[in-house]
């Protein structure tokens, strides 16, 4: 771990200024810089800050504190009541203790999982700008098939964001001129292209104030996460499904999968597709057709393909039962 | 002199007679409080609060060439660095168990991330950081990583097997059989990943060194510490209180126990050096990945005629070490032509050796999934088929077996397990999402004996102390000797003290290969039988007429508490254990039978356990409660390699992708289901004085297969390359997957 200096923010708008890497939960950011692979010269801790409410906004949603824990979220009865495949993504994530550290803006942030960006002798566009992709071509079992460049194919690895997706939240900043802004999750994470080492849209010093989720539209919620063991395994395919029957059809659905891309993945054909249609298996090889249209395997993932396609399946199988 | 040397049977002892009631029973930890409390040392807790230095090892960059150069002029200017050491002298990995030396890295390269300079600065932050600060020049050569390229094939060396075991023809009785089954299966690399990362302080006392190190056997360790440091081995004492975890992995000194040597030398003060998870994984030691063709030539009556197990395993240059994987091959079924053949393919990865039950634990993942193979397709019962198969004595030389009781375990199993609801036919049964299939296999653990000493001191209050350089491992070894002791000398438990892991405590066997409980544990039995003849002496009769319990020794009608007859003074004794002829005259093995019930997910292909039954017999059994937890522990491995664990190797460069905890994926609590532990009544009176067998290394013999047989009842797909992960099962899943949400 390199040398630095480390700052306590008090308030808000003073936590750009301090000009450092944000620090809350440090469950992923410590092991990194242990490592060596993250060096930041300057840290700012921001967990004095006043950000750890859930609160009801005006129009029936809820806001989100940055500082929130991904267990006291999953916890929390509101979000157990309207917005459940929050709760069972966020359980499906990590271990106990990781969650009663890890926080709802820094979820949002965490890194990739790729062996080779954890392993600083081997080259990695995302730690090491220009010096290549040790992945492509090597073990890449939990890679990305979506959305992936010949820079990298490094996969985003949250459970949290993926339901958030699928609930269509949005991200609330603050800038370092004290200005704030809201992003659709949809937008705040990039994909790899020629910059993987940028990851979201915000700029130097923007920090996540909250996450707003709006009034919940009911609907079949289900998360579903395929991995390599029983817990503590980050996702190979997850679909998060915000599904509305309505006398046999659906109505709307809403479909976010983890594991497959560099960010949280939606596709809002495949979602036009399901619209107004009676569930069967054909409309869901449709979906599934749509979701994978452009699916590229790297050889070790390759099984994500099939494994995708029948996870959705059987997700919208379950998600369209009933009302 | 007390020893006894093991050439014939034994008879009745002490411990059948149980006149303390104390043998056997699961009873708790000796050492139990002390580690649930924190109060048990481990090997870098020692010297807290002392003035001492950190050592951090500089992992190198490349997979195999030649150190050009080291500037470690960065990493020197850094406030804190005391000394940064590199040259010819650092260690590439462990050492192999017993080798008089670790290997050094002769200023080159031999494997990914091998050590190639060690920094000591005054906090362990600051030689972590310091680590990154050395810059290594290499001159790269080209590299053998891949095992399937076969590019330089060698024998092995003949440890812990002969590597080619042959009787008879096997070619020609494989060419003539009626049913020929030729299959081949492989196995990954798997690392120990015991929870204690492996760690060392060392401190001079003038030129005397000790180091406290996390280490399974202490003797051969001094003399590994004395030549990597260059120092005269009667200088060296080593210190191996309480290990948490060695599994093979800690047989042979780790690179920080030499390291540390090397750097209290340089800095003048004593080192510790925790090696991180990632060096653990980089620069200890590994299990060798295999490949295994497996060929039975059969009657399709269902008797088998010829059996061939031929492996590929792989090793280091100058390692000669192999992953024996056709061990229990030799003995485990009938078959007049037999061919038990290992090579060693040469590759310059990081050295392999011993991970728990070195052979069986591979093999066994290859033959009992090819004996369910066989049995499926002659259409017979699988347990039937291997009860056919049965030997009456080894089939390979004619030795009777000291005790087996292999059938036994399968039927007792059988019947405990409702083996007659098994699905008659593959990818039968199914509830929702989920297809349910039953899978059984035997487990077979060759047992050996090694020489060991014990000192029993009587103090004058007759209170016993056990000590011996032996090391408990968490496997319930200070538990055992107390119990052997107490009923051998009829003291109630909290009477008897065990000390151990001192290089200055009398030499042990040290832990592994199962050999442990036996071995050390019978120089207790020894040093007993001692202390007993002393006492009889000193009272004019008979030892064996003398009975013990409670404190007292009772001879006719007189009743003497021990601090009479030892008459205010203490009573010192040493008692050694040796094999003899009983380990040529007899083959001796543990057996057991697996029984497991898995769920296969028809959409993912994921596998959760619903029940595991492993019923086992190794003769006496000293603990129940221990000896059962380690069952537990091999079946929950059996989980790992059969569903889970793989060391990645990546084959462009020699890398081991996955070294850390978060992607070398072992067991957690979810994938674990009731475990279910059955131990058989058995004494083998050839095996040692104690009538017990290893047990330590049983249960993950054929685990794994047991769970890849009832993956193939549930689906109907028969995976050949471990770990069975859900890509390999995909295909031959249903398509139905609307109907099974």
């Amino acid at each position: 771990m390199r040398p630095f200096e480390y700052a306590r923010a008090g308030n808000v708008s003073e936590a750009g200024q301090l000009a450092g890497r944000f620090i809350a939960g440090g469950t992923n950011l410590l092991d990194l810089m242990k490592l060596e692979v993250e060096a930041p010269e300057k840290l700012v801790d921001i967990t004095r800050l006043p950000l750890d409410k859930i609160e009801d906004t005006e129009d029936g949603g809820l806001r989100i504190g940055a500082l929130v824990t991904n267990s006291d979220l999953a916890a929390d009865p509101r979000i157990r009541r309207d917005y459940e495949v929050l709760s069972r993504a966020l359980l499906a994530g990590a271990s106990g203790q990781l969650r009663n550290k890890a926080t709802t803006g820094g979820n949002l942030l965490q890194r990739t999982r790729c062996g080779y960006f954890y392993e600083p002798s081997q080259p990695c566009n995302k730690r090491e700008p220009g010096s290549g992709c040790g992945a492509i071509g090597g073990f890449n079992r939990i890679h990305a098939i979506l959305g992936t460049s010949d820079k990298c194919i490094a996969t985003h690895p949250s459970d949290m964001a993926v339901a958030m997706q699928a609930l269509e939240a949005t991200v609330e900043t603050q800038k370092t001129d004290g200005s704030t802004r809201e992003i659709p999750l949809i937008e705040f994470h990039r994909l790899s292209g020629d910059t993987p080492e940028i990851e979201t849209v915000l700029e130097p010093g923007e920090l996540i104030t909250a996450v707003r989720l709006p009034k919940s539209q009911g609907g079949n919620q289900v998360y579903r996460k395929v991995r390599d063991r029983a817990s503590y395994a980050f996702a190979l395919v997850s679909v998060a499904a915000v599904v509305k029957m309505d006398g046999g059809k659906i109505e709307w659905a809403r479909l976010a999968f983890g594991g497959l891309a560099h960010k949280p993945w939606r596709n809002h054909d495949l979602e036009a597709a399901l619209k107004g249609e009676a569930p069967s298996s054909a409309l869901f090889d449709k979906a599934a057709d749509i979701l994978l249209a452009d699916a590229k395997g790297q050889g070790e993932n390759d099984f994500k393909i099939p494994l995708a396609r029948r996870t959705l399946k059987a997700v919208l199988a379950q998600a369209t039962k009933g009302a | 002199m007390n020893k006894h040397v093991m050439n014939e049977a034994i008879g009745e002892t002490r411990l059948d007679r149980g006149t303390q009631g104390v043998i056997g029973k699961g009873v708790d930890r000796y050492e139990g409080k002390l580690k649930v409390s924190g109060l048990a040392p481990y090997a870098y807790e020692h010297l807290a609060g002392e003035d001492v230095a950190y050592g951090f090892v500089v992992p190198g960059a490349i997979g195999r060439g030649a150190i050009k150069s080291v500037d470690a002029s960065k990493a020197e200017a850094l406030p804190g660095v005391l000394a940064v050491i590199s040259g010819d002298k650092i260690t590439r990995a462990s050492s192999q168990p017993m080798a008089p030396a670790a290997q050094t890295i002769d200023g080159e390269v031999f494997h990914y991330n091998q050590p190639v300079a060690l920094v000591i600065a005054d906090s362990f932050e600051t030689a972590r950081h310091a680590s990154h600060l050395v810059k290594v020049e290499y001159e790269a050569k080209k590299g053998r990583y891949d095992i399937t390229a076969r590019e330089t094939v060698r024998e092995p060396d003949p440890m812990p097997m002969e590597p080619v075991n042959e009787r008879g023809d096997f070619e020609k009785a494989f060419a003539a059989a009626e049913v020929q089954f030729d299959e081949t299966y492989t196995t990954p690399s798997y690392h120990a990943a015991a929870m204690e990362p492996h760690a060392s302080v060392a401190k001079f006392d003038g030129d005397t060194l000790t180091v406290w190190t996390s280490c399974q056997l202490l003797e051969s360790g001094v003399g590994q510490i004395a030549a990597g440091a260059g120092i005269d081995q009667e200088k060296v004492r080593v210190h191996s209180p309480y290990i948490g975890g060695g599994f093979g992995s800690k047989l042979g000194t780790s690179p920080d126990a030499v390291l540390s040597a090397l750097g209290a030398m340089t800095v003048g003060k004593p080192v510790k050096i925790a090696l991180t998870r990632q060096n653990v994984f980089q620069a200890t030691s590994r299990r060798g990945e295999t490949i295994q063709r497996i060929r039975i030539g059969a009657t399709r009556d269902g008797k088998i005629a010829c059996f061939a197990h031929e492996c590929d395993t792989t090793n280091s240059p100058g390692n000669g070490f192999f992953e024996p994987s056709g061990i229990s091959s030799v003995f485990l079924y009938a078959g007049k032509d037999r061919r038990i053949a290992h090579n060693l393919v040469e590759t310059d990865c990081l050295m392999t050796s011993a991970v728990r039950a070195p052979g069986e634990a591979t093999g066994m993942l290859a033959t009992e999934g090819a004996l369910d193979e066989l049995a499926d397709r002659l259409g017979i019962d699988p347990i039937e088929f291997r009860e056919m198969n049965e030997p009456e004595v080894n089939p390979q030389d004619d030795t009777p077996f000291s005790s087996r009781k292999l059938i036994e375990c399968m039927d007792e199993g059988a019947k405990r397990f409702g083996w007659d609801k098994r699905p008659a036919t593959p990818a039968s049964r199914r509830e929702g999402e989920w297809l349910i299939g039953y899978g059984m296999a035997s487990a077979s653990r060759a047992n050996s004996l090694m020489q060991s000493s014990a000192e029993i001191e009587m103090s004058p209050d007759g209170r016993a102390t056990v000590r011996t350089a032996m090391t408990d491992i968490g496997t319930g070894t200070y538990t055992i000797l107390q119990q052997i002791a107490a009923e051998m000398l009829g003291l109630p438990l909290d009477q008897v003290d065990v000390e151990l892991g001192d290089t200055a405590l009398p030499p042990s066997s040290g832990s592994g290969g199962s050999w442990g409980a036996n071995s050390a544990g019978s120089s207790v039995y020894v040093a007993a039988e001692a202390v007993i003849a002393q006492f009889a002496k000193r009272l004019d009769v008979e030892a064996d007429t003398l009975t013990l319990k409670d404190g007292h020794a009772i001879a006719g009608n007189r009743q003497i508490p021990f601090s009479e007859i030892l008459n205010g003074e203490s009573l010192s004794v040493t008692g050694t254990i040796e094999p003899g002829d009983t380990s040529e005259s007899t083959h001796q093995a543990s057996y057991g039978a697996h029984f497991c019930e898995v769920a296969v997910n028809a959409v993912t292909g994921e596998t959760r356990i619903r029940r595991l039954l492993t019923v086992g017999a190794a003769g006496r059994i000293l603990n129940l409660k221990t000896a059962t937890s380690q069952c537990y522990g091999g079946q929950i491995w059996g989980i790992g390699y059969a569903l889970e664990e793989e060391l990645v190797i990546d084959t462009r460069n020699g890398l081991l992708v996955n070294h850390d905890l978060a992607e070398y994926h072992v067991p957690v609590h979810a994938d674990v289901p009731k475990l279910d532990v059955v131990l058989l009544e058995e004494r083998d009176r050839y095996a040692s004085p104690l009538a017990g067998k290893g047990i330590g290394e049983l249960a993950i013999a054929g685990v794994g297969a047991a769970i890849n047989n009832a993956i193939y009842n549930a689906t109907g797909v028969r995976v050949r390359d471990y770990p069975i992960t859900m890509d390999k099962l995909l295909a031959g899943l249903p398509d139905d997957i609307d109907a099974a949400a």
